[in-house]
């Protein structure tokens, strides 16, 4: 299997993510193409593992996987209390912070 | 071409394998991004996910693919539909899922994905990824509690402050 293979499919779903995060206006949705985001990213991780022939890339992995976990969990916290507040999860209204 | 794959000793069934997956994890990706249904782009998001985790075995990294599975499809994918039930009303079509200025994700994407694909073509032409066989889990251990131990530990902190700072933002009573 050629590594370009592996690095390319990762290329295709970080830019799919990066569309997903700016085409998107309902929050939950930008969460979920963060985690497209995130899941490229551990994909060229395990690539480079493997080039390596070391478990440092499966270790940093791992950590991705942790980190992404307590991202949805306190994102979609963040989700539901602007929800209960404004009854819309719309991002683009969220603008009381603009300077 | 053939001739310089042969040579390699490239595994066709395993080249055959993840040009299968890959595509199908293209299209499900595209419609998580695309679809105009807010459960359909959750539930093809499993499917991208699921994907990954079997991209993740022929890369010979089951412990990851198995951490995949449980904490992706088992417990992020639970979380993202409890947060759309939780904040939506109808389940079906929905209009206004996507910014007014979406057309500019295309070019964007798209420019991103030409770089990359430059930048990666340029440094790994021809490399092949070497067979190496599962890797033990004992490897993976060893690694976390040695020198890894450090950034472990916090990461468990981190996962506790997240569980404490969801429920905090979650809870109604205040």
């Amino acid at each position: 299997m050629l590594a370009v293979n592996f690095l390319l499919l990762g290329a295709v779903l970080f830019c799919i993510g990066v569309y997903g995060v700016i085409a998107r206006r309902n929050a939950v949705l930008v969460l979920m193409s963060i985690e497209l985001i995130l899941n490229a990213v551990n994909l060229n991780l395990i690539a480079f593992a493997l080039i390596k022939g070391t478990v440092d890339g499966q270790v940093f992995a791992l950590y991705v996987v942790a980190i992404a976990a307590a991202e949805v969990g306190v994102g979609l916290a963040m989700v539901l209390m602007i929800y209960r507040n404004r009854r819309s999860i719309a991002l683009d209204e969220l603008s009381e912070m603009k300077g | 071409m053939i001739a310089q794959a042969a040579s390699d000793s490239i595994n066709v069934a395993q080249n055959v394998g993840f040009g299968i997956i890959a595509a199908l994890m293209i299209f499900a990706a595209l419609s998580v991004v695309t679809t105009r249904n807010v459960v359909h782009a959750a539930l093809w998001l499993v499917l991208v996910l699921a994907g990954v985790a079997a991209q993740y075995i022929l890369a010979a990294a089951e412990f990851v693919a198995a951490s995949q599975v449980l904490v992706y499809i088992g417990a992020v994918m639970v979380l993202f539909l409890f947060g759309i039930m939780l904040t939506r009303a109808q389940i079906g079509h929905e209009k206004g899922l996507n910014n007014p200025t979406w057309a500019l994700g295309i070019p964007v994407a798209i420019v991103l994905l030409g770089l990359l694909a430059w930048v990666i073509i340029d440094a790994f032409e021809d490399d092949v990824l070497p067979d190496r066989g599962p890797t033990p889990t004992v490897a993976l251990s060893d690694q976390f509690l040695s020198i890894y131990l450090i950034p472990f530990l916090a990461l468990s902190f981190v996962l506790l402050a997240a569980a404490i700072g969801a429920i905090v933002l979650a809870r109604k009573d205040r």
